[in-house]
């Protein structure tokens, strides 16, 4: 079996304190929660870290789901179960519970938490489409209690990384909750159930009193060098009637727009082809879900 | 560095590197070779272990993250000569061939019927959709759960 | 011939029954499996036990300039570092394989295939071991690869065996079956012929216990013991004597429990030879568990054959004639698990269960910068190869006839009045009765609903499709005449041995990775002596305390092993019955056999058990006159010839017609397996068989970059089925028994591999028509199916 060259083993036991070991190890050490990322890669031996933080016990501080009137805040630490399993999101957000359901496996949705999902920058990873797709932004805390917010473009560098120094932590997501009808959903297409996805889009609606779109965003995965929301369909959306024309319409540019690579889950083609379909089917539920 | 570790309710202090993983100390270790390992990116499951009473693919999980917590073992499911429900659904319904998965599998099954003691056949295969089975197809898997879900039910 | 469908096990029957004899019975082996104390390989433990790495070849192609160890051997806990060089000073460096080609056991001049065994490192443990084959330096000089084997012959394609004295190309054998000339005259003569090429892309057995071993080697008593991972421990060891030049007598191998086979564990691997040498070098117990990576890129494959299939028939739907080409890929050395006179396998029954005027083979196998293997991926040798191919062209056919496939199939069985039939390429099949099987498969699937459930889909623009297969599989080989793995007859022993408190203990040549043998063993001799099953020891898995046998694959244990064990039983049954006679003071004529029980004719009263006989056999008490003592006897059994299971597979398959998504909804098997040992594990090897099937059908393929770099090299790239892909199985069966087997019984642990993914594959053909597909070769992954549907297949190669 393959395992991981050796490491010191740190565990966090907060916030400010797992920060500290950060300022203190540099870009030796490397935090680590639900790992099943990371120690893969660890033990194939394409990641090594001197150090390993363990921050799993920071649930209890970054653990949670906090629905405000304005924005709906969850921790980091939170972990994929969690997620799936609240009543309270899935209200608000449905797209985290249908995105939650083919994330990866049961067993893992124990272990894996949003924040190493979001920092593991993989392209192809569903909830940074769900963050992207919501509007979502991060908070970054670093040493001396500073804190910066920064949008879900602006926290993909590129593939495999993020904004987050060496010495930061992502602590938590923010979504805004806009005064409007809204309604979210996520489509992924996956070989088999626990894959990566072949294509994944999400898509969200704010309906107004009239029933116009308000705004809408679609975010995709696998088909770009990072999960990527797309302007020019909120744009073709905005004060539109919500109708199959505009779904089309959303598609096209969805598959016009993005750049996926012809690999072993697919051809760039067919990725395209999933682009467009996916983008329809996601802002039709959408759209449903606005209005009930 | 040292770990103590609850495992069946037993608890260990060993002396460790912090890179070992939980499945070799507990194979390795403590010499509990119950729990089985299939591949090494936690896509089979056959490593699956409770930690503080939740299935984990113990492959991915250090064995220092595990200090300080329970884990529960296929050695643990038993109550001496008596099976555990889930155990003895597997053993009347056909639920396993060569073995080698049914440890992480008997794990997840009875995490499953703790939560959800009457599970319809397409909870039970959502449950175990993180582990691969080579020999019995799943169906017999899921009769074996069904079964320890009735015979739960009627003895309470 | 009687046709049953199986009966659903009801959630609240106790099942504990307990048959002397056939019949559902619980396991014997799930006691320990249940509780964890099952011991597999990798939970030997050995006191002073080492633990062996393997370093490994990243390129496909490269010649090896030089190999540094010595960091390596500075590293923490380091025993010992070997290379090809110290195992070429030791004439250890080559192997042969199973089909009397070479294997390196380290590669010395260059290495041939990514992830061919380079160097091995023995540490005090497994985290030093891997962590000192990051230290070994290996300069290598990169060569091209052969990858594509359509071009692995063309003139200035690289020679891979450059080892192979006088070779100059990349060809490993041509291979012919059946009658060019008929054939050709027939197919001349024919209404219809199709012709399509279909590609049976190169998979993995992937069981999911990897392989291993254990070397112990005591230098003091010259024994050498090894755990390993094997499904033919006696053949191992007989060729480890071969190979290492140890006294045979000197060699215990064991095979503990072991986690899954399904082929993989047929071949010895280099990393087999590695613990040996390690524990020789090291005077200590060696333990080598590959991880998965490895498992995947370096242990036996099974399949890549690429096939053009040519049918011939009359307007009328008479199948008349195949011929087929064939193209197959051997990767860097000739590891093909069959026996020698076969180097095809069984792949000379792809004329199927149908009554052919002429067929014809022609195959070419060359060599490619790919692992080695060729093993049948729980098929009897090739045979999965030749179903698909047989049971695809004939669907073509009913494609091109408009002819519904169920109909033609119906039309071309060969009939049960022509059994034992000798096919168009030799083979007699033993017995069978085709038509009741497919109408009983018809019947339980409401074959006629179906298809107008389809008709009302497609009309609305929805994508379903139903697919069928109808299998003859050839299993059990030998006889030894025919049938050898390097010189090694394929026969099997059996010994069994009654105390005298009538308990017994039967030791057997072959080796359960998860069948069962425990308890269907125990079976067999219980339903011949009557000894109930709990009182009968089933020993196996271990050289020194069983007889000489080739092993389970090719579902051999119940055709050969089986027949074997209830001879043995009937051997004791004879001495019982003489014993008896004396016993009751009558003539043995005058004996009636009620199983367990030897009774006075016309006086039942008057009776003797089998657990009496045992206890006077060794007592006190007078026995027949020249008669030894002891209750017991051994036998070797030759099977005269193979056994033909065969079955009915129809599936209903549901395509999102925007995505191309594969939804497997039903599965209707029924099997023919003869005699039935114990239905519920028949059913469990049917039920793992068919998800097999759904694994090619729809996603598992070891594929390879243009570099020769493997793309399945994880199970994160290469895709097993979870329970989310595959339907609740729905089995049935008849039984038409074979004449020749003592039991009548066939062999069931490989039937649905070998028929399930053309049912798939038809299935989803079919779902394709409205865009006039006629083939699409596997795995059908969304993107694939999304191809087809624009009349833009490929081949998956």
């Amino acid at each position: 079996m393959q395992v991981p060259a050796p490491f010191e083993y740190e565990r966090a036991t907060s916030v400010d304190q797992a920060i500290g070991l950060l300022e203190r190890l540099g870009n030796s050490a490397r935090l680590v929660a639900g790992g099943h990322s990371l120690l893969p890669m660890m033990k194939l031996r394409l990641a090594n870290f001197e150090y390993l933080i363990d921050i799993n016990d920071l649930h209890g501080e970054l653990g949670y789901i906090r629905l405000g009137a304005g924005e709906v805040r969850i921790g980091a630490m939170t972990r994929h179960r969690e997620l799936l399993e609240s009543d309270a999101l899935a209200e608000v957000f449905p797209i985290f519970r249908d995105a939650e359901r083919v994330i990866a496996d049961p067993i893992v949705r124990n272990r894996g938490t949003l924040g190493g999902s979001l920092c593991q920058a993989d392209p192809s990873e569903d909830l940074s489409a769900v963050c992207t797709t919501l509007d979502a932004s991060c908070v970054i805390r670093g040493p001396r209690n500073t804190e910066r917010v920064v949008s879900m473009e602006e926290f993909h560098v590129g593939p495999y990384e993020t904004a987050v120094a060496d010495n930061e932590i992502l602590t938590e997501i923010r979504i805004p909750v806009k005064p409007y009808a809204s309604g979210s959903a996520y489509a992924k297409v996956e070989r088999r159930a626990g894959d990566w996805a072949v294509v994944s889009a999400g898509a969200a609606i704010w309906l107004d009193a009239a029933g116009r779109i308000a705004d809408a965003r679609v975010g995709l995965a696998a088909v770009g060098p990072n999960t990527t929301g797309i302007p020019e369909i909120s744009a073709a959306l905005r004060g539109q009637e919500p109708a199959e024309a505009l779904y089309e319409l959303a598609g096209a540019i969805a598959a016009r727009t993005c750049d996926p690579v012809t690999d072993t889950r697919g051809s760039a083609d067919y990725k395209r082809h999933l682009a467009d379909e996916l983008t329809r089917r996601t802002l039709r539920t959408a759209v449903s879900r606005a209005r009930s | 560095m040292q770990v103590t570790v609850t495992v069946n309710g037993v608890e260990y202090t060993k002396e460790i590197e912090g890179r070992l993983l939980l499945v070799h100390f507990l194979r390795d270790v403590l010499g509990l070779t119950g729990t089985h390992w299939g591949c090494d990116t936690s896509n089979c499951g056959t490593c699956v272990v409770w930690m503080d009473g939740e299935p984990v693919k113990s492959c991915t999980v250090l064995a220092a993250m595990a200090g300080g917590r329970e884990v529960r073992t296929v050695e643990g499911l038993a109550n001496g000569a008596e099976l555990d429900p889930i155990q003895e659904g597997f053993r009347q319904c056909h639920g396993l061939q060569c073995g080698f998965c049914t440890p992480g599998m008997l794990m997840t099954c009875r995490h499953l019927l703790d939560k959800n003691p009457d599970p319809t056949e397409g909870e039970i295969r959502e449950a175990i959709s993180g582990q691969i089975c080579r020999c019995t197809g799943y169906s017999s898997i899921v009769r074996s759960v069904r079964w320890a879900a009735v015979h739960e039910a009627a003895s309470k | 011939m009687t046709t049953v469908s199986e009966r659903r096990e009801t959630e609240f029957e106790d099942n504990d029954q307990k048959p002397v004899g056939f019949g559902r019975m619980l396991r014997k082996e799930d006691a320990r499996l249940l509780r964890g104390r099952g011991r597999f390989v990798d939970d030997v433990q050995l006191p002073g036990m080492l633990h062996l790495a393997i370093l490994r070849s990243p390129f496909a192609h490269a010649s090896i300039v030089s190999i540094d160890t010595s960091a390596a051997e500075a590293s923490p806990g380091v025993k010992a570092v070997v290379t090809g060089e110290t195992l070429k000073g030791l004439g250890l460096a080559w192997m042969p394989t199973l089909s009397n080609d070479v294997q390196a056991v380290l590669a010395t001049d260059k290495v041939r295939f990514q992830g061919q065994e380079v160097a091995f490192v023995v540490a005090e443990d497994r985290y030093q071991a891997r962590d000192a084959l990051e230290l070994i330096d290996v300069e290598y000089d990169v060569l091209e690869p052969v990858i594509d084997v359509r071009k692995a012959l063309e003139p200035d394609a690289p020679v891979i065996r450059t080892d192979l004295d006088g070779k100059t190309n990349n060809h490993v054998f041509d291979w012919e079956t059946g009658d060019e000339e008929e054939t050709n005259r027939v197919f001349a003569e024919a209404d219809v012929i199709v012709k399509e090429d279909i590609v049976y892309p190169r998979v993995h057995p992937a069981p999911m216990e990897t392989c291993g071993s254990v070397a112990d080697f005591d230098p003091v008593e010259g024994k050498l013991r090894l755990w390993s991972t094997t499904q033919a421990p006696h053949a191992h060891r007989t060729l480890y004597a071969i190979v290492a030049g140890l006294p045979e007598h000197k060699i215990q191998v064991i095979a503990p429990d072991i986690g899954g086979g399904f082929g993989n564990k047929v071949p010895i691997y280099p990393g087999y030879v590695h613990s040996i040498v390690g524990s020789i070098v090291t005077g200590k117990p060696v333990k080598w568990m590959e991880d998965r990576s490895e498992n995947l890129i370096s242990t036996g494959f099974a399949r890549d054959y690429i096939m053009r299939a040519e049918i011939a028939a009359t307007r009328a739907g008479k199948i008349l004639a195949i011929r087929t080409n064939v193209l197959a890929d051997h990767g860097a050395f000739n590891g093909t698990a069959a026996p020698v006179k076969y180097p095809a396998g069984f792949f000379g029954v792809f004329t199927g269960s149908y009554d052919l005027k002429a067929a014809h083979c022609k195959m070419t196998a060359v060599y490619t910068n790919k692992a080695p293997g060729g093993v049948a991926y729980a098929c009897s040798f090739r045979i999965t190869e030749a179903v698909y191919l047989v049971e695809r062209i004939v669907d073509a056919l009913s494609y091109e006839l408009r002819m519904d496939p169920a109909e033609l199939r119906l039309k071309n069985f060969i009939q049960p009045e022509q059994f034992p039939y000798t096919t168009k390429t030799g083979w007699v099949y033993d017995s069978g009765d085709y038509e009741p099987t497919m109408r009983l498969a018809m019947e339980m699937a409401g074959y006629e609903d179906l298809r107008k459930e389809q008709a009302l889909k497609r009309a609305k623009g929805e994508l379903m499709g139903i697919g069928i297969a109808f299998f003859t599989e050839a299993v059990g080989a030998g006889p030894r005449k025919n049938m050898d793995i390097l010189g090694l007859g394929m026969a099997d022993g059996c010994e069994l041995r009654v105390h005298p408190t009538g308990k017994a203990v039967v030791r057997l040549s072959v080796k359960t990775q998860g069948q069962g043998h425990e308890t269907t063993f125990a079976q067999i001799i219980a339903e011949e002596l009557g000894i109930p099953p709990a009182d009968i020891d089933v020993v196996h898995g271990d050289t020194d305390n069983t007889p000489f046998g080739l092993g389970t694959y090719g579902s051999r244990s119940t055709p050969v092993s089986g027949a074997a064990a209830a001879l043995v039983a009937r051997k004791v049954r004879d001495k019982a019955k003489l014993i008896a006679s004396a016993m009751l003071e009558v003539s043995v004529a005058d004996l009636d056999w009620v199983k367990g029980v030897f009774q006075v004719k016309g006086d039942p009263g008057k009776s003797v058990t089998i657990q009496d006989i045992a206890m006077r056999a060794h007592g006190a008490g007078d026995l027949p006159d020249g008669m030894e003592g002891g209750l017991e006897a051994q036998i070797c059994y030759n099977p005269s010839n193979l056994t033909y299971p065969h079955g009915a597979y129809i599936c209903v398959v549901d395509i999102d017609p925007g995505t191309a998504e594969v939804k497997v909804r039903r599965f209707i098997a029924v099997d023919d397996c003869g005699t039935r040992i114990n239905p519920m594990i028949i059913e469990g090897q049917v039920h793992g068989g068919l998800t097999d099937g759904v694994g090619m059908a729809l996603m598992e393929m070891i594929s390879f970059d243009e570099d020769g770099n493997c793309l399945g090299a994880s199970l994160m790239d290469y895709l097993i089925p979870t329970a989310l892909e595959v339907p609740d199985w729905e089995t049935g069966f008849t039984v038409t028994p074979s004449p020749h087997h003592p039991i009548g019984a066939k062999g069931i642990g490989e039937s649905a591999t070998v028929g399930s993914p053309p049912a798939i594959v038809n299935a989803v053909v079919d779902a394709l028509k409205p865009f006039g597909v006629r083939h699409a070769d596997m795995p059908l992954t969304p993107s694939r199916v999304w191809d087809a549907m624009r009349g833009q297949a490929t081949p998956p190669i």
